[in-house]
């Protein structure tokens, strides 16, 4: 037992020096492995963040948003429509929703305003109180209370308590999000009573939905009628497109990367080949000529991994993936600011792991094991 | 005790360009002795060499090892062989470049996963044995050539070998050097190992501590002489 980890020593030691010997070359392939890792691991890594954000935000969403065209533009809704909205069978629930964006000229950041629905008691808001998302920095902490101060639109100043402040990593909504009263709100942006930035139905069998579409439309004409498998369908294809037209890129990357390293591999170097038939000779087995190719390989594509999937991680989740921004920015159409909450896909981790690392320990191993086999005699000349 | 029975080795058998290297050899090299192969280039000396090491198998005949046939052995008991029994010495020494010669005299023992320190005192005291105690930390590729010679003989015996194999050993080396190597093997000789050379050079096989002179030729051998040891 011993033995064989002095053993597993000596060839590490011995990995290592050698890998020395061929720095320039070891650290031009360290870099390009790590490359591909960095790129190909944010994609998915933002690419997955980015499907879970959306699959919260659309578990919250209502299964049908019912909005107001005007000369083809979305404009506030009268509640006015409830009533017929919440007569309709299978309609459970049809709630008027206040929600938008303010610009905050201080500090140049968009807040979400919103107003929670009356179904939603567990965050409750009195009149001067917000509740704010984990993003908003504006709040100021005067005397034992902390607040918030806004500018409406008019210019007019608002003060509101901060009364619970919501956790970090509830989503990317959830960080830039302030939540106020409905008399705020309309005081806010100068909303008459009664308008709605959109009406929200609460279904009872999603099966149904074509139904009250229906007759929804006959109750409220002029208007636009958003499911929520609508809005899941065009998230999915905007990531999906978008991450497509990345990874082909880097499917035509990896492939160059996996020729160059089956060349590499395959015509093993004059003195590479000497240097087998030198171990050989003097008593190295076919199998401690692999062991050490193998740390060799494996400390490379490894070694290149992680750091080249940490790198990524940083990158999407403290940096905001600001290297793939002018491909995957479109999106952002839809949330003017955000931080991605961090989180790690194991089986997606794996599958990068087994594209990257196996290919190319494989294309190594294997023509260094036909060397390897074969008679060491040809050393003598 | 290494017997060679009616050996054959064919280069690239059953294509066009075979060629047959050692055409039916027969021989007992024994212990305790020093043995030359002298011959005309393209004779055979080195292959006959690889098969008496084990760093080729023979295309036809047997290869036995005090007694035991070891040519059709797999690979991996072949290595072991070669490990325990056969040092080799090769004619452009085959030193790793960009490793120590320290290291270099170490590689054949990692496969054991010895003691590192121990294994670094036997290496450290074969140099200074060869007088090369000052040199075990420089890379190899800063030797002067008969230095790079010691530092492969070092190499050969670092796991005590019974038979040390030497092709060509002299090549390169001048009248000072050679006659430096002829004392090393005759100190291996007094240590009772069997030193067993291919070699041009006259110097060589009339030297004094030489038991046996054979001749190689097209691939047959022609004359086995008692060398001037023996005589
Ligand atoms: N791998 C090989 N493939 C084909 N032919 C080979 C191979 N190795 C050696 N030979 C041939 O076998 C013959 C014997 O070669 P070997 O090296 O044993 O001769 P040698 O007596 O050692 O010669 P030298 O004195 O020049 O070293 C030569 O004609 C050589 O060309
Ligand atoms: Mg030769």
């Amino acid at each position: 037992m011993i033995r064989q980890v002095a053993r597993q020593r000596y060839l590490i030691d011995f990995t290592l020096a050698s890998m020395m010997r061929r720095k320039v070359k070891n650290v031009v392939l360290f870099g390009v492995y790590f490359l591909i890792v960095f790129v190909l691991a944010s994609v998915m890594l933002f690419g997955s963040a980015i499907r879970r954000e959306a699959a919260l935000l659309l578990a919250n969403a209502p299964e049908v948003t019912v909005q107001k065209l005007v000369m083809g533009r979305h404009d506030m809704i009268s509640g006015e429509h409830l009533e017929a909205l919440s007569a309709i069978r299978g309609v459970r629930r049809a709630e008027g929703r206040l929600w938008g964006y303010l610009f905050d000229r201080g500090n140049g950041a968009n807040y979400t305003m919103m107003v929670p629905p009356a179904s939603d008691t567990t965050h409750a808001v009195g009149p001067g109180e917000a509740i704010v998302g984990s993003g908003i920095d504006r709040v100021k902490t005067i005397g034992r209370n902390e607040y918030l101060f806004l500018i409406a639109p008019s210019g007019r100043f608002f003060k509101f308590t901060v009364k619970e402040r919501l956790p970090e990593g509830s989503g990317l909504v959830a960080a830039d999000l302030v939540l106020i009263s409905e008399a705020d709100y309309r005081a806010l942006f100068d909303l008459p009573d009664g308008v709605y930035t959109d009406l929200a139905l609460s279904i009872r069998n999603e099966k149904e939905v074509a139904t009250i579409l229906g007759k929804a439309a006959k109750a409220v004409p002029n208007s636009r009628f958003v499911t929520r498998s609508s809005i899941a369908r065009t998230y999915e294809s905007i990531f999906t497109w978008r991450e497509g037209v990345l990874l082909a890129l880097l499917g035509a990357a990896i492939l160059s990367f996996a020729i160059l390293a089956f060349d590499k591999a395959s015509g093993l170097s004059a003195e590479e080949r000497r240097e087998i038939g030198i171990l050989k000779a003097v008593g190295w087995e076919t199998s401690d000529v692999l062991t050490s190719k193998f740390w060799e390989g494996a400390l490379i594509s490894l070694g290149a991994f992680l750091i080249g999937l940490i790198a990524a991680y940083a990158h999407v989740f403290f940096f905001q993936a600001g290297l793939l921004e002018p491909v995957l920015k479109g999106w952002a159409v839809l949330y003017p600011d955000f931080r991605l909450t961090p989180h790690i896909d194991p089986l997606q981790v794996t599958t990068l792991a087994f594209f990257t690392i196996v290919p190319y320990t494989a294309a190594t191993i294997i023509p260094i094991w036909r060397a390897a086999i074969t008679d060491p005699d040809t050393v003598m000349r | 005790m290494i017997e060679l029975q009616d050996v054959t080795k064919v280069y690239n058998e059953g294509r066009q360009n075979a060629f047959a290297a050692i055409r039916g050899v027969g021989i007992t090299v024994g212990n305790d002795l020093t043995a030359v192969f002298k011959g005309p280039s393209g004779s055979g000396k080195t292959t006959l060499l690889t098969l008496i090491g084990c760093l080729a198998r023979p295309t036809s005949g047997r290869v036995t090892l005090n007694g035991e046939t070891i040519s059709g052995l797999p690979e991996k008991f072949l290595t072991e062989i070669r490990r325990k029994t056969f040092g080799f010495v090769f004619q452009r020494f085959n030193l790793i470049r960009g490793l120590s010669a320290r290291e270099n005299v170490m590689l054949p023992a990692y496969p054991l996963g010895l003691d590192h320190a121990a294994l670094t005192r036997r290496a450290d005291e074969l140099l200074d044995h060869l007088g090369l105690g000052s040199k075990g930390g420089l890379s190899v590729e800063h030797l002067s050539g008969g230095e790079a010679q010691r530092v492969a003989i070092a190499r050969a015996l670092v796991n005590d070998p019974e038979y040390v194999i030497a092709d060509e050993p002299t090549a390169n080396l001048d009248t000072k050097l050679t006659a430096q190597f002829l004392d090393i093997v005759r100190t291996l000789r007094a240590e009772g190992k069997t030193v067993i050379m291919t070699s041009h050079d006259p110097r060589i096989w009339q030297a004094d501590i030489v038991d046996r002179v054979i001749t190689l030729e097209d691939g047959l051998l022609t004359a086995d002489e008692r060398g001037a040891h023996a005589a």
